[in-house]
């Protein structure tokens, strides 16, 4: 039983309207889904590539699917899914705008949280420096560090729009004084430290459209 | 002994001198609550570090009547050899089916090691346990109380845990380990004098051919006859795991969960071929006999290569390369063409030690029951096969197996993921090849205990399954929870 969500991954959560079918791509253990599944009474399932957490997840009964994001989605068919969340992962992955467009393909929405490389600090240890920079949110050097593509909001936005999509909305997330995340609501390039975004496919108004609408 | 004459229930039968703590749950019961007998002599106390070890059953079941076979034929009165582990709950909702490979047989976990009675047992072919192929989890010369082929993942305090699963495996249809096969009396053969012993009166070659649809009917009926209602879970490896993914396509309303392990969505030309090989062994033995060989005089050569030929398909190169190496049987080359090599000598043994225990009629009926196999004829039939099922599938598949590599069990998995199936899919890390379902036991463990115990849970909570909805776990109803309202994010705004 899911007791207590991970606060990133309640921001999401509080984000999926109840009895949603939703994918999570590098879902770890489980918990978001578990916890969407019981309180929320969404359809989930869940794709993940660590052995420990997918063994996790099947002891939550999360159905998962071992396997790596950069093979693509084959198992799941054309808009299958109300929301497909991408957490902290779209950094890790070799080809983003390919996972981003196969997200598109299996879902009306995605729910996508990123680092925001441009966030004041990073742009400080850069221009005194002159160095990638190494800090609490990025702790590794850069030859050794999983996040091998760095972003930031307009960025992601750009390519979000190459493949077809929207960012309908989003959130920005900054940590206070105490390590406790809160919502960013002015400069968010220069203050954000990650951001949840939702993506949608560009639509006629009007409710009911099922994401088949004209693309710009 | 025959099993209708037995009035007591197997539970209450001791012969070890323990009594069983449990109390007189362990039984079978029909659906007027009266208990269905086993037999009293096969009730084994076997005390490990518990008090109350879960009982371990051994039984026959009689199918009455003539059952149809996919293939248009008939078989009357089948017999279905079968042993459990542990109880059945009240509710009938703890009940794990195990299906056993190729040349498994229904001793799965450990327990007292006793054919059931009531048999034909002929003299030349003594079945007894061993694990599925004989493979390198061999347990030579362990005839009592020897472990069962999934010792490592089925007992008390294991991941399938007896003491609260109730698990039964019975003999496959046409295998030669208890449950109707070409050793069995043909009863249109025996019309006047019954001697199974005799190889005139049994089926031998004029066994009706059968699929693994067939292997499922029967024990799909075979438990119908036990009171077994609904099952938790269908679980299985190789040839097991084809049977629990027909269970799930063919009963889906009698089971919750299915675990396939190391298995195919479909026999692919290169299985066929093996087997094919195998079956020409045996056939072009000059003791084959057009199938009427004596239990004396079997053909031994055929059904030793069969087996070497099957046994090189559940290794792995890497896993011969560790155990044989090119090391020789002597110390130097002797050029000659009689097993220089140990990988030969190795062979050998398995090949003609299979002999001892495997009947050659139901080696070919079985590897052709395989050939035959496949879930549809295409992924896409497949998926509309399973479309929107409400069984939930975990599939797990070995890094070197090579015989039922993972890209077969993973185009199913995605297959019914699209067919909007739960399926968790996971190929597991071992160098044993296909033999790995048998001997990696430490992450298989926590796949199955994971899977099981969250679909037992999730079972009592939904209700479903053979039990009425007698409990309700969670205390919060969809009615009454807090409602989170509308997707409305934390925040808003523009983008930046």
């Amino acid at each position: 039983m899911p007791s207590q969500l991970r606060a990133d991954l309640m921001d999401i959560a509080m984000a999926i309207p109840e009895k949603s079918r939703v994918l999570d791509l590098g879902c770890g253990d489980g918990d978001l889904l578990a916890y969407l599944r019981d309180e929320r009474g969404c359809v989930v399932r869940g794709v993940e590539i660590d052995e420990e957490h997918v063994m996790e997840a099947v002891a939550q009964g999360v159905p998962v699917m071992r396997a790596d994001l950069d093979d693509g989605l084959a198992m799941y068919q054309d808009q299958s899914f109300d929301y497909v969340v991408l957490s902290m992962a779209l950094q890790e992955v070799r080809h983003p705008a390919a996972l981003m467009t196969e997200i598109l393909r299996v879902g009306r929405h995605a729910l996508v949280s990123y680092p925001n490389f441009a966030h004041w600090r990073v742009r400080w240890y850069l221009m005194l420096k002159g160095r990638m920079p190494v800090s609490k949110h990025i702790p590794y050097s850069w030859h050794e560090t999983p996040s091998i593509h760095h972003t930031t909001i307009p960025d992601f936005a750009e390519l979000v729009g190459q493949v077809g999509g929207v960012v309908e909305n989003s959130l920005y997330l900054a940590s206070d004084s105490t390590g406790e995340s809160r919502e960013v609501h002015s400069f968010p390039r220069w203050r954000a430290e990650s951001v949840i975004a939702l993506v949608g496919r560009p639509r006629c108004e009007g409710s009911g459209a099922e994401g088949s609408g004209a693309r710009s | 002994m025959s099993t209708e004459e037995q009035p007591s229930c197997a539970c209450g039968e001791t012969t070890g001198g323990a009594q069983p703590a449990s109390g007189a749950t362990g039984c079978l019961r029909d659906e007027h609550g009266q208990p269905i007998p086993l037999d009293p002599a096969h009730v084994i106390e076997d005390r490990f570090f518990h008090d109350d070890v879960p009982p371990h059953a051994v039984g026959v079941v009689t199918i009455p009547g003539e059952m149809p076979l996919t293939s248009g034929e008939c078989i009357a009165d089948v017999h279905v050899a079968y042993e459990t582990w542990g109880s059945l709950d009240e509710t009938g909702s703890n009940a794990v089916l195990v299906c056993h490979a190729l040349t498994g047989d229904s001793h799965v976990a450990s327990g007292e090691d006793q054919p059931p009675a009531g048999l034909p047992k002929p003299t030349g072919v003594a079945p007894k346990s061993s694990n599925a192929h004989g493979g390198e989890a061999d347990a030579d010369g362990e005839a009592y109380g020897s472990p069962g082929w999934w010792s490592g993942l089925i007992g008390p305090g294991k991941a399938i845990d007896t003491h609260k699963y109730f698990v039964i495996c019975t003999n496959v249809l046409g295998g030669c380990s208890g449950t109707t096969g070409p050793l069995s009396p043909n009863p249109e053969r025996t019309q006047s004098t019954i001697d199974p012993a005799s190889p005139d009166d049994r089926y031998g070659p004029d066994f009706p051919f059968i699929n693994v649809e067939d292997m499922v009917e029967v024990e799909f009926r075979a438990l119908d006859q036990l009171g077994i209602k609904h099952l938790l879970a269908v679980v299985g490896g190789s040839l097991g795991g084809m049977q629990t993914l027909v269970w799930a396509r063919e009963h889906p309303d009698r089971v919750s969960a299915c675990m396939a392990v190391a298995t195919t969505w479909h026999s692919t030309p290169q299985n066929i071929a093996f087997d094919e090989v195998g079956r020409r062994a045996i056939m072009h033995d000059p003791r084959f006999s057009d199938g009427r060989y004596r239990d004396e005089e079997p053909p031994a050569n055929g059904l030793a290569i069969a087996r070497m030929v099957g046994h090189i398909t559940y290794l792995s190169d890497e896993s011969m390369d560790y155990k044989f190496g090119r090391r020789l049987v002597g110390d130097e080359r002797e050029y000659t063409f009689h097993k220089e090599f140990q990988v030969e000598s190795y062979l050998e043994h398995q090949g003609y030690k299979f002999v001892d225990r495997f009947d050659a009629n139901s080696y070919l009926y079985l590897t052709r029951a395989i050939d035959y196999y496949a879930l549809g004829p295409s992924l896409e039939a497949v998926t509309e096969e399973y479309r929107d099922t409400k069984v939930r599938f975990l599939m797990l598949s070995f890094s070197s197996d090579w015989l039922y590599p993972t890209s077969q069990l993973h185009e199913l998995a995605e297959a019914l993921s699209r067919a909007q199936a739960e399926v968790s899919f996971a190929e597991i890390e071992a160098p044993n090849g296909h033999d790995a379902f048998l001997l990696e036991t430490k992450r298989q463990s926590r796949y199955a205990k994971g899977f099981l115990d969250a679909n037992y849970e999730r079972d009592l909570t939904q209700g479903v399954g053979a039990a009425t909805p007698y409990a309700r776990r969670r205390t919060k109803t969809p009615d009454d929870q807090d409602a989170p309202d509308a997707p409305a994010m934390r925040g808003g705004g523009a983008d930046a």
